[in-house]
């Protein structure tokens, strides 16, 4: 579980997050949305310890990350896994160096047992086979799935994802999201996903916090999104005239 | 007071980055190697030439200016000498260093920020200051003093090239001269610059990727500024240098 105190976050006289709460479930696809400029790469980023919140705590279970100094945060983030938006993967690295990356630096398995997790993860993510393949010789929806391999490869307790979909095509994107939908079921993690993807927010949100303006908008999960009557999460969500007549539709029936 | 920042922040990142435990010494090991290929094989051919040319110009313009003279053309061989191991080795070939090398360092981290693999390293635990500077530098501090003996070594073939090939001496002269006078303690002077500038130019680059932020604009930037930099402060430290050694 990771519980976030009144995170606030301020650059310089702008203040970005004004003292958002919430709270993300382990075993639950747990997203955070919001328009552009909301703040939810900076929360993201605040939840993973890339910065420092201007006051308010995170806690990763009993563990209050924010009060821990950098050598005891590092024990957290070995339990963290990280895909970007951009998947952030090691262009001088093959799709299997990359895996194998926190293994060979974090490890003592040996070479065959390394190898071992790496196809297991390959082919969870189905992607078999394309270990010797660079990061550009793959596509984009290939790259996030190396991503998400990568994260998991450590079997993480937490799993946070930037914009998965971004740059997907709506085929490739659903494959995103119900791999990281089972992913986090099967190993019981708690996932945060950072997304404006209607689709992502409709089929996995099981835990969905509206960020607007730096602050908590709503809170609920995606059986709630249709029912309830707040004005800023009725923009958010069916901001698109297509959206909004399946949403009068579904409401009729 | 940007400048004064910017020192702080240099400072404080060449603290993490050299003072840090690695993570797992055979992976900083492996890098170190890779960065000891990128830097010394990379840099052969472009280091080789101009330390070819150099030698070959100074051979040239001071048998030009000697000739006639009341100076023994043998001169131009310990002057060649000298010349190559005291300043054109050491100061030129970093300075050459610095936009080959350095400039390539600055973007290929500048290019990790901006592509969040930094933040990557970052999440996964480790330590990314100590684990992109530091093997560039340690490699950097063996690679280069030993590019610069190649210079020095080049230089000096360079000049006999082109000094005998013109005419102006003879090959016996150009030896006498390569053997007069010789004194050892600047080829120790040759080494300590080559090891200082080889840190300038290294942690300066570095220190100008890992802190970039924008676009593919300031990318450029960061490495233009890279070079600028390391380059105005390898001179001020070929004069620090050679104040204290001389």
């Amino acid at each position: 579980m990771i519980k976030a105190e009144n995170i606030r976050k301020s650059f310089g006289e702008q203040e970005v997050l004004k003292g958002v709460s919430t709270i993300f479930e382990p075993g639950k696809t747990n997203l955070i949305i919001g328009r552009s400029g909301a703040g939810k790469t900076v929360f993201l980023k605040l939840l993973v310890g890339l910065l420092e919140p201007t006051s308010g705590s995170i806690w990763y279970s009993d563990t209050n990350f924010t009060s821990l100094n950098t050598k005891q945060k590092k024990a957290i983030r070995m339990q963290i896994g990280m895909l970007f938006q951009g998947s952030a993967l090691f262009d001088s690295m093959t799709v299997e160096e990359n895996i194998r990356f926190p293994l060979d630096m974090f490890t003592n398995m040996t070479k065959k047992e390394k190898l071992d997790r790496v196809n297991l993860v390959l082919e969870r993510v189905d992607l078999t086979g394309t270990n010797d393949k660079y990061p550009s010789e793959v596509s984009g929806g290939m790259q996030k799935r190396v991503g998400i391999a990568r994260a998991i490869v450590q079997k993480p307790k937490y799993l946070f994802c930037d914009e998965p979909n971004s740059g997907l095509d709506p085929k490739t994107s659903i494959v995103i999201d119900e791999l990281i939908r089972d992913i986090t079921i099967e190993n019981n993690i708690t996932t945060v996903i950072n997304t404006h993807d209607m689709n992502s927010v409709m089929e996995i949100g099981e835990n969905i916090a509206l960020l607007y303006k730096g602050n908590l908008a709503w809170q609920g999960n995606r059986h709630e999104v249709l029912e309830s009557d707040n004005e800023l999460l009725q923009d958010f969500i069916f901001a698109s005239p297509f959206l909004q007549r399946l949403r009068d539709r579904a409401l009729k029936e | 007071m940007k400048y004064i920042e910017d020192f702080g922040k240099y400072v404080l990142l060449l603290r993490s980055a050299i003072f840090a435990r690695p993570e797992k010494f055979s992976m900083y090991g492996k890098e170190i190697l890779r960065q000891m290929h990128d830097i010394g094989i990379g840099s052969l051919v472009i280091v080789a030439i101009i330390s070819a040319f150099m030698g070959a110009v100074t051979a040239i313009q001071f048998a030009y200016q000697l000739d006639g003279g009341f100076i023994p053309m043998y001169y131009v061989g310990y002057i060649v000498r000298d010349t190559m191991i005291i300043e054109l080795a050491p100061t030129v070939t970093c300075l050459v260093l610095a936009g080959k090398v350095g400039s390539n360092m600055a973007a290929e981290i500048g290019g990790m920020r901006q592509k969040e693999q930094i933040d990557a390293l970052e999440i996964m635990g480790v330590n990314t200051a100590s684990y992109l500077i530091m093997p560039k530098i340690i490699a950097a501090l063996f690679v280069i003093p030993l590019l610069v003996i190649l210079a020095a070594f080049l230089g000096i073939i360079g000049g006999y090239i082109a000094a005998t090939g013109t005419g102006y001496i003879t090959g016996g002269q150009y030896e006498m001269g390569l053997l007069s006078f010789y004194d050892p303690y600047f080829v120790f002077m040759m080494i300590v610059k080559s090891i200082v500038f080889a840190f300038i130019l290294t942690s300066v680059s570095c220190y100008q990727g890992y802190y970039v932020s924008g676009g593919s604009i300031e990318l450029g930037k960061s490495s233009t500024q890279a070079v600028v930099l390391s380059d105005i402060l390898i001179l001020c430290a070929d004069y620090v240098v050679a104040m204290i050694l001389t």
